[in-house]
């Protein structure tokens, strides 16, 4: 337990030096002259957040933009980058299963959350039956990743089934399945963890949205004889279409960003890789930080358009303010 | 971005439906309310029957973590090994993974009491510095006084989309070449951690904040009181719910996290996140497979406490104003 002491060291010193500095920051912004106090307050109180967005991610952004350009050795190489990724086989299956699972995990985690919210809305036990699903969102895909080795368990023909799915196709009468090793439903079975881990999400959001729609609005539409389905379809859709488009978007970009699960349990072989593990195998393993730089310059134009999309909408909230 | 509906567009589709309805002939269910009932009755319980199931599905993966995480090695791997759902035919039980994995010494340990501790000492700095200064300038960006504010704004909300995976290269070189931080020390990881941290913070906290009332800041402005008054009297105190919800977030994004671990960690047991190692011994086939449930397990035990018991606030945070409009 000796390691204890000096890590306890180390947190204390961190957090004291950054109390100081926040605390000569205020004194400075108090004690300033009338004259400069207003500007001061601003600069004071935005730089730190400022300095360090500028250092960690714009000038990063900015510097792999360039590196996107180079080849292993550091020197300027053109498009090579690119023409690699959009013609070599495994590249390609690369950008394949990133626009699959882009595709599939929002859809899906919004459709089963929805599904679940309405379900459950005024049922008994709600907060239970929300906590269970909610569940998984607070759990690491590195965890999720190990749960769900130990759910597609595979073990040959007639020996003991240690794995539920398998357990369950036996007992059907199935042959067992390594569901992780054949492309490309392997890709399939990966998505499933991340829809297992953002449903809970989509349902917590959604649910809330339902709440806020109008009672009487349903009230209305139930006393004019729409049935469960049309009431669903006419009002409630309706009524929550903002949280929809912020729960898919949300969704969109943590998928597009997703590394952990594949890194876990595939380590991306078998044809699972997705361009965020691709990124970290071709910058930080091969020593090809160029090629790396080009997969995540793609993933930042392939989340573009969804935070333009964001950004106009957030914009014209805040000119009706 | 709006989750409260938008009334017009609700009232309309109401509207739709009664008009499209007064077309429909009349059916059963509009002459007996008694048959309506019995059926809403029923669908409701096919719903909740529908509930259970997805309740039972979600739940299955981690309930079957947790049993096998306490089942013998042998029942595990090998030729005796079966299903963890055998436990419940013959309840043969053991803690001893948990001793194993979490002991700092010995042939099975993973050693992850040590790496538990990096985790807790990199997750509380980084919480508490991404708090203090996203709120100082989402104060700044609600009631501050200057020009370009609301482009400013909008930039730093979109900065929240430039992946990790971009910023990492350029990053690992300014901090290990320029800035000279030492490796093996947790400074890498708190700064890492908290420059990706302040986008998503300072948007949710802004929301909060520009919501707070005017006149309670012009009241105290009256009274003599500046802006460093105003922000550690009013707006600190008045954001708490924003405040926690973002510091479960940030808490559980941190734990959670491996990708700026491994990056920045240096792989050390010294500063590397139990995510990390739980990654290392996921990832080595072998015959210590039956400690991953228990290792596992130690891993999530801490952010679903977090996240189980502050849920409430978790939510009511993220629905302040982040998505109401």
């Amino acid at each position: 337990m000796e390691f204890l002491g000096g890590k306890f060291l180390q947190v204390f010193i961190a957090l004291a030096v950054f109390a100081a500095l926040i605390g000569l920051i205020m004194l400075i912004v108090d004690r300033a002259p009338k004259s400069v106090k207003d500007k001061l307050t601003i600069v004071g109180f935005l730089a730190p957040a400022a300095i360090l967005m500028l250092v960690g991610l714009v000038y990063p952004a900015v510097q792999t933009s360039f590196l996107a350009f180079t080849n292993a050795s550091g020197q300027p190489n053109g498009v090579d980058n690119f023409v690699w990724m959009f013609t070599q086989p495994e590249a390609l299956a690369t950008l394949r299963n990133t626009v699959i699972w882009t595709v599939l995990v929002p859809l899906l985690s919004t459709v089963f959350g929805l599904a679940y919210a309405v379900f459950i809305d005024k049922a008994r036990g709600e907060n239970a039956l929300k906590a269970l699903v909610f569940m998984p969102v607070g759990i690491s895909m590195v965890g999720a990743g190990i749960i769900w080795k130990l759910v597609y368990d595979y073990r040959g023909p007639g020996i003991e089934q240690t794995g539920v799915v398998n357990a369950v196709r036996v007992a059907l009468g199935m042959d067992p399945k390594q569901f992780l090793l054949d492309a490309p439903e392997n890709t399939i079975f990966l998505i499933i963890v991340m829809v297992w881990i953002q449903t809970g999400f989509a349902m917590v959001i959604l649910s809330a949205a339902i709440k806020g729609v109008p009672v009487e609005l349903v009230e209305a539409s139930r006393l004019d004889g729409a049935n469960p389905w049309q009431q669903f379809r006419n009002v409630t859709v309706p009524g929550i279409r903002g949280a929809l488009v912020v729960v898919l978007t949300t969704i969109t970009i943590a998928t597009l960003k997703v590394f952990d699960i594949v890194r876990t349990m595939t380590a991306g072989n078998y044809d699972t890789s997705v361009i965020a593990n691709e990124m970290y195998t071709q910058a930080f393993r091969a020593g090809e930080p160029g090629r790396g730089a080009a997969l995540a310059l793609v993933l930042f134009l392939l989340v573009l358009p969804i935070v333009v999309y964001n950004a106009r909408v957030l914009r014209q909230q805040r000119e009706i303010r | 971005m709006t989750v409260m509906p938008a009334p017009d567009e609700a009232a309309n589709s109401s509207r739709t439906q009664s008009r499209k309805d007064k077309g429909r002939p009349a059916t059963p269910e509009d002459s007996a309310p008694i048959m309506r009932r019995v059926k809403t009755k029923l669908t409701s319980r096919w719903a909740t029957a529908a509930a259970v199931i997805i309740a039972t599905i979600w739940t299955v993966p981690t309930f079957g973590l947790l049993v096998s995480s306490i089942r013998p090695a042998a029942k595990q791997v090998g030729p005796r090994s079966d299903g963890w759902w055998n436990f419940f035919a013959d309840w043969d039980f053991t803690f001893k993974h948990y001793v194993d994995v979490t002991a700092a010494a010995g042939s099975q340990s993973a050693n992850l009491s040590q790496y538990f501790v990096n985790s807790l000492a990199i997750v509380i700095p980084v919480t508490v510095f991404v708090l203090v200064l996203a709120s100082m300038a989402a104060y700044i960006f609600a009631w501050g006084n200057f020009r370009g504010r609301e482009a400013t704004f909008i930039f730093v909300f979109a900065l929240q989309i430039i992946p990790l995976q971009m910023a990492l290269i350029p990053l690992l070189s300014l901090f290990t070449q320029v800035l000279k931080l030492p490796p093996g020390s947790y400074a890498q990881l708190w700064i890492a951690h908290t420059m990706f941290g302040l986008p998503l913070g300072i948007f949710l906290l802004h929301n909060f904040i520009s919501e707070i009332p005017g006149e309670v800041i012009e009241a105290a402005k009256v009274d003599g009181a500046g802006h460093t008054t105003i922000f550690w009297r009013i707006i600190l105190p008045l954001s708490v719910p924003a405040l926690a919800s973002l510091a479960i977030f940030q808490f559980l994004w941190v734990w959670n996290d491996l990708l700026v671990a491994l990056v920045f960690s240096g792989g050390t047991a010294d500063v590397a996140p139990i995510t990390q190692r739980l990654a290392e011994i996921s990832g080595t086939r072998g015959n210590r497979d039956f400690l991953n449930p228990a290792a596992a397990f130690v891993s999530i035990i801490v952010p679903l406490a977090v996240f189980l018991g502050l849920q409430r606030f978790f939510v009511r945070g993220l629905l302040a104003g982040g998505l109401k409009g």
